[in-house]
């Protein structure tokens, strides 16, 4: 491939894909979605955590629900 | 908003919120406008903006306060891009969203017939994710091989050889549809 082929490749690309001008912002301010993603992380976290003590608890105080809770998983 | 940029950065390697709020109003549009030429869908860069900053702020013990926040944010945004790409590949990214930003006027534009148009679109779809980035930052964007190598954290020479196999892989398929650009 020379260098006029290749020229000739990218003109196409530039053609089909027009280039973002200027300096584009987002359509509505994002800020309280950063702080829901941060919070919502943070609440599943925390849930998960809940979740897992529990079966554990549960493992200790019952451990012959153990083979019926894997058979079920 | 704080007067002194350098104890805001400080600040946020601690963990502080507000002046992790003052550094995303400072940075967001640029941050936005980046992944924007990358994956070039709006309601995409609205998303991965968010998922950006949800990022930066999950490292901010990793900031380094004298590299500056602006290169470190693009890198991370770069990524977050990237898995985005990987993610919905098969999916149309480009095709009906193109008009939704601001573009440049091309002359040229009205001279390509619209299928040769949509089928190179296609065929750039389908490059590897890591390749259409360097190909649309350096290409279309025409942003210099240093700044997108510093945001894809590799060499310019890695850069440059992307570019090569992007537009190698780019002029097959096109070759393979009967379009000899």
């Amino acid at each position: 491939m020379n260098e006029r082929d290749e020229e000739g490749l990218k003109e196409l690309l530039r053609a089909a894909l027009p280039r973002v001008e200027g300096e584009p912002e987002p359509g509505r301010d994002l800020w309280p979605e950063v702080l829901r993603k941060m919070d919502g992380r943070s609440s599943a976290a925390w849930i998960d955590l809940a979740l897992l003590g529990g079966l554990v608890g549960m493992a200790a105080l019952f451990p012959a629900a153990i083979p019926v809770f894997l058979y079920y998983l | 908003m704080e007067s002194d940029p350098g104890e805001v950065l400080d600040r946020f390697r601690q963990g502080d919120l507000d002046a992790f709020e003052a550094l995303f109003r400072l940075h967001q549009r640029a941050v936005f406008g980046w992944i924007l030429r990358m994956v070039r869908n709006p309601a995409a860069a609205d998303e991965l903006t968010v998922e950006t900053f949800w990022r930066i702020y999950r490292a901010h013990a990793r900031f380094e306060p004298s590299r500056g926040f602006e290169g470190w944010a693009r890198r991370i945004a770069t990524h977050a891009a990237l898995d985005w790409m990987r993610r919905v590949r098969k999916e149309s990214m480009l095709t009906e969203e193109l008009p939704a930003y601001p573009v440049a006027a091309e002359p040229g534009d009205a001279a390509i017939a619209a299928e040769i148009r949509q089928k190179t679109v296609q065929a750039f779809e389908r490059l590897p994710a890591k390749l259409r980035i360097a190909a649309v930052l350096a290409v279309v964007e025409e942003r210099p091989h240093k700044e997108i190598a510093e945001a894809l954290g590799i060499s310019v020479a890695a850069v440059k050889l992307r570019l090569f196999r992007a537009v190698r892989i780019l002029r097959k398929d096109l070759e393979a549809q009967g379009i000899r650009p």
